[in-house]
């Protein structure tokens, strides 16, 4: 009876508040995890009652860094309710301000939110930043900034940082930890471009404010189309969006990716293992609409699909009458059982709190409710969704680009591991896969705009600048319904909405924090990120450095996770406890 | 706590404020020798981080020059005459002896997404890094034990010093349980008191921390309330707007470093040298308003020629916020540069009052606090309202609304 429980909260890092109890064993393995959402704000409750033509900007602020991507699928789940197609101009400009989220989100959470959990800071004291140049030139012929003048003057700057004693928020980490194995030479040109990548973000979020106004939470979407009309008719506009992308698609190729490389290298005992592989139920629902012939009809970037075991001969077709969402675990009253469609979704908070010990913590109660966070399941069946799962579902489909991208990586995997072949497809069932799978989409996505840029420019030069369709507001919503089903940078994100009388009537969210932070089911089947550390050893519990990694992986962004609905029109006011304040 | 929603919408509805550009000299040299004095003090006392704005800039490659060029641009922004430059400069390198606690409650990161993006080249930022953000729970690298480990150790160093910077609303419904945070599961309430308890001054950033924002709006199923709502007895600073624009956060704290003080505020609280103008005042398409050209749909001739969005909702005339000056990300653009009319998301109650695509005399919009549709006139401002009576009488609308500046 040596087994340990550990409470890791504020998880740091993510977006929103969460938090991870994990029993360890005598050998330091986990042998059970729970993930909770602590945090609770009632969106969807309060966009009830609005006009359905705002609920994009609300619902916008769900989340600040997904940002735009809830906004999209709001308005898309009303332009779904009213039959409208947007023009062309309107779903290029789409595309490529989420493309550019993509782009942005997905190396800002590897440098920024992620990198820490494998690049040890003070490691790259120890380097030489000569031979750190060199070894840089052995993972790529055209490494970004990690020349041995650039990396003396990234090592220069560190050490100031912690000579001072006070590292501010590179403070008190778990540095040191034998689980970080990069050579210091390899921290020291990570840390190179964790630094750099502070400047490329910026620029990447410029593409986003071009055709957004800004960045987070942009203003130029609405229902039927964009308003960004004098951003379009300018080419100055255009050709500036072209060359950010440009330089953030060479930093991806020369930094991002080879990191990506050289790390999965370093940690391919641990994708070989499928440490942190989890569920292995995959699902995408499909995203980036590449012709105007409307909703659900159109042709995609990524397909959509369920692959199930991880096993990649077999695709089933999404189909998003088979959401549901059960609460069993969840603070909300209903019944024990698989739930309700987001149609007809009810949902009453019900807070039953954590238990406080003798040892003055307070512990989740595990057996009975314990997260703000829903279970969502497909066909009653636990799924991962995020760039990971878009990946599978893409191979499991035969999509080209994926094949090709993925392709290209796990060849050079094998090359650097010295295997005779490409490395495994089975490596990616794992953290480090979880992390590969993002740079390689960050490439695709990259690469795939370029082509987005010019067609928008060459469209809106033949003469059309058309950036709304037009539509009988009292005609149409009277009584819809619909729904915007498509990526975010984090995984599946789906916007149901239910209008009547020109007012929303019902609404909900399901998004991809939902499916991966659950909690436990009515089965009692954990989440995606519970079963995904459940077999990981820990070298030092008392610094649970690969809890952190395999949670980060999944890039946790718990805002979004957190809403109710509640169909009935009860009032939220009569749960409350001995409060004078609630309006 | 309903009474100070009360009073808020009340104060709102008073007549706005307009800054004082110009003093007479006598005010500002008795200002140059206060803040002379005050920089002077805070370089004896002892740096809480030892790296300095200067040592940063070095690094980064910056020179004295774009160092100094900022300096400028930051003393315009907080309306001081030009003589205070070197002032400017010298607070921000002696910005390291504030240290800065950074806590997101029920909010959506926003904020801090927009620091990071913070503008070029990069100087707001490096000053935000110098200052030591103690703790920033997006950012920090440490979490679980060892985070809380850290945050208690800076509170302890830094008693009475550090400005506590908050983000996101506090949610006080049942008991305030919607939101808890570390092992000991500690209610945000209880944390922002406890964090808030021995800072200098308190600055709430985003209108969630200000207003309550985003949480707080109809019906406020939380009950979620701004910083000034929970901390009593501490000087706070609201900077709003979804999310707040960084170089308000930058000026701010610069101009407590400089003075000792907080800057100038309005009756919400916030600082004038940001909040001091509307949108409208300064807007690039304010000339097509006053000759009456209009966007009427979206798409139309009058969107391809940058007419004005007053018809399509835009709240400019209503909102005081300088971002038709400063613009977001690095001046890339603004809502309204992008085609969008104003949503007025840094004032009080915004998603209740302004949030909708038009015009406040022809929306249905939720009435805070219950279903029934109420007027325009028992919300807007006297002036908003005029302007919208009719669109046909645009001129005399602008004309009226430039009396209400004048007859301050």
């Amino acid at each position: 009876m040596a087994t340990k429980h550990i409470i890791v909260d504020p998880i740091t890092r993510i977006e929103g508040h969460l938090r991870i109890e994990a029993v360890i064993d005598e050998n330091n393995v986990i042998t059970d995890a729970f993930a909770s959402s602590t945090m609770f704000r009632g969106i969807e409750t309060i966009l009830k009652g609005r006009d359905p033509r705002d609920a994009g900007l609300l619902a916008m602020r769900i989340c600040g860094v997904c940002t735009g991507t809830h906004y999209q699928r709001s308005i898309e789940a009303v332009e779904d309710a009213f039959k409208l197609t947007i023009p062309k101009n309107a779903r290029l400009v789409r595309n490529l301000i989420q493309g550019a989220l993509y782009v942005h989100d997905h190396v800002v959470h590897f440098y920024h939110l992620h990198a820490l959990d494998w690049v040890d800071i003070t490691g790259a004291l120890k380097a030489d930043p000569k031979l750190a140049a060199a070894e840089a030139l052995k993972w790529c012929d055209t490494p970004h900034g990690a020349g041995e003048g650039d990396l003396r003057a990234i090592q220069e700057r560190v050490g100031k940082f912690v000579k001072q004693g006070r590292l501010g928020i590179f403070s008190n980490a778990y540095w040191g930890n034998k689980n970080y194995k990069l050579t210091p030479e390899q921290n020291l040109i990570a840390v190179a471009h964790y630094l750099q990548a502070l400047d490329m973000q910026r620029d990447m979020a410029k593409m986003m404010a071009i055709f957004g106004g800004k960045m987070p939470h942009p203003q130029s979407l609405v229902v039927g189309g964009i308003t960004c009309v004098q951003d379009i008719q300018n080419p100055a506009r255009i050709a500036e969006y072209k060359s950010l992308l440009n330089k953030a698609r060479n930093f991806v190729k020369n930094a991002y990716l080879v990191d990506v490389l050289m790390a999965g290298t370093v940690y391919a005992d641990e994708a070989l293992d499928g440490t942190g592989a989890g569920l292995k139920n995959f699902m995408s629902y499909g995203d980036f609409k590449l012709d105007d012939t409307g909703f659900y009809n159109a042709s995609q970037l990524f397909p959509s699909g369920v692959v199930l075991n991880g096993d990649l001969s077999k695709l089933y077709p999404l189909d998003q009458t088979k959401i549901t969402e059960d609460v069993s675990h969840a603070w909300y009253e209903g019944a024990s059982d698989k739930g309700l469609h987001p149609y007809d979704g009810v949902t009453n908070p019900k807070y039953t709190g954590l238990e406080k010990k003798e040892d003055g913590y307070a512990y989740l109660k595990t057996k009975e409710k314990y997260s703000w966070i829903k279970s969502p399941l497909y066909d009653d069946t636990r799924m991962e969704v995020g760039p990971l799962a878009r990946l599978v579902v893409g191979l499991a489909a035969g999509d080209a680009n994926f094949t090709k991208y993925a392709t290209g990586f796990l060849t050079k995997l094998g090359k650097t591991l010295g295997l005779p072949t490409a490395a495994p497809a089975s490596v990616i069932f794992s953290t480090v896969g979880r992390t590969a799978a993002r740079a390689i989409e960050t490439e695709l996505m990259a690469d795939v705009m370029m082509g987005w840029v010019d067609e928008l420019a060459a469209n809106v030069a033949s003469g059309d600048v058309s950036t709304w369709r037009e539509f009988d507001f009292d005609k149409v919503s009277k009584n819809a319904r619909g729904f915007g089903m498509a990526e975010a940078p984090r995984g599946g994100l789906g916007h149901w909405i239910v209008i009547k009388d020109g007012k929303i009537e019902n609404y909900q969210t399901v998004v991809p924090s939902t499916w991966n932070a659950a909690p436990r089911d009515y089965k009692d089947r954990k989440g995606a990120y519970e079963s995904a550390l459940v077999g990981t050893k820990v070298a030092n519990p008392e610094q649970p450095l690969e809890i952190l990694r395999t949670v980060h992986s999944f890039d946790p962004c718990i805002a979004c996770a957190v809403h109710i609905v509640d169909t009935k029109g009860k009032e939220l006011s009569s749960f409350k406890v001995n409060t004078s304040c609630a309006v | 706590m309903i009474e100070s929603r009360e009073a808020l919408a009340t104060m709102f509805s008073a007549k706005g404020s307009k800054v004082n550009t110009n003093r007479g000299a006598e005010y500002y040299d008795s200002l140059m020798k206060t803040m002379t004095k005050r920089l002077e003090e805070l370089e004896k006392s002892p740096a809480a981080t030892k790296t300095s704005i200067k040592s940063v800039l070095e690094a980064e490659g910056l020179t004295r020059r774009d160092f100094m060029k900022w300096a400028s641009a930051a003393c315009a922004a907080l309306m001081l005459p030009s003589n205070f430059t070197p002032l400017i400069a010298k607070a921000a390198e002696l910005m390291n002896r504030i240290p800065v606690i950074w806590i997101e409650l029920q909010d959506c990161a926003g904020n801090s997404e927009a620091i990071l993006r913070s503008d070029a080249p990069t100087i707001d930022e490096l000053i935000l890094e110098t200052i030591s953000l103690e703790f920033h729970e997006t950012l920090m690298a440490a979490a679980g034990h060892q985070a809380e480990t850290h945050l208690d150790e800076a509170m302890e160093t830094f008693k009475g010093k550090y400005l506590c910077v908050v983000e996101g609303a506090i949610p006080l419904a049942m008991d305030g349980l919607y939101g808890t945070i570390g092992a000991k599961a500690e209610t945000f309430k209880d944390h922002l008191l406890r964090v808030a308890k021995d800072s200098a001054a308190v600055v709430a950033v985003g209108t969630c921390a200000t207003f309550g924002g985003v949480p707080a709006a109809s019906p406020n199923p939380t009950g979620a309330v701004g910083v000034q709502d929970v901390v009593r007895g501490k000087a706070i600073i609201n900077i709003p707007a979804c999310p707040a624009n960084p170089a308000n956060i930058t000026g701010t704290i610069l101009h407590f470093v400089l003075s000792g003080q907080i800057p100038e505020l309005d009756h919400l609280n916030r600082p004038k040298f940001a909040f001091g103008y509307r949108i409208h005042d300064n807007c690039e398409r304010r000339a097509h308003f006053d000759a009456g050209e209009f966007v009427e749909e979206w798409g139309d001739q009058g969107a391809q020629n940058n007419f004005c969005l007053y018809k399509m909702g835009c709240k400019g005339p209503m909102t005081y916020n300088n971002c038709s000056i400063v613009r977001y990300n690095s001046g890339t653009n603004w809502p309204i540069g992008a085609g969008h009319g104003c949503i007025g998301c840094s004032e009080p109650q915004f998603w209740d009052k302004y949030a909708q695509e038009r015009p406040m005399s022809d929306t249905h919009f939720k009435a805070p606090g219950g279903g029934v549709e109420k007027t325009v006139d028992e919300f807007g401002l006297g002036i908003l309202t005029v302007a919208g009576i009719g669109i046909g009488i645009h001129a005399a609308a602008s004309v009226i609304a430039g009396n209400k500046e004048g007859d301050k």
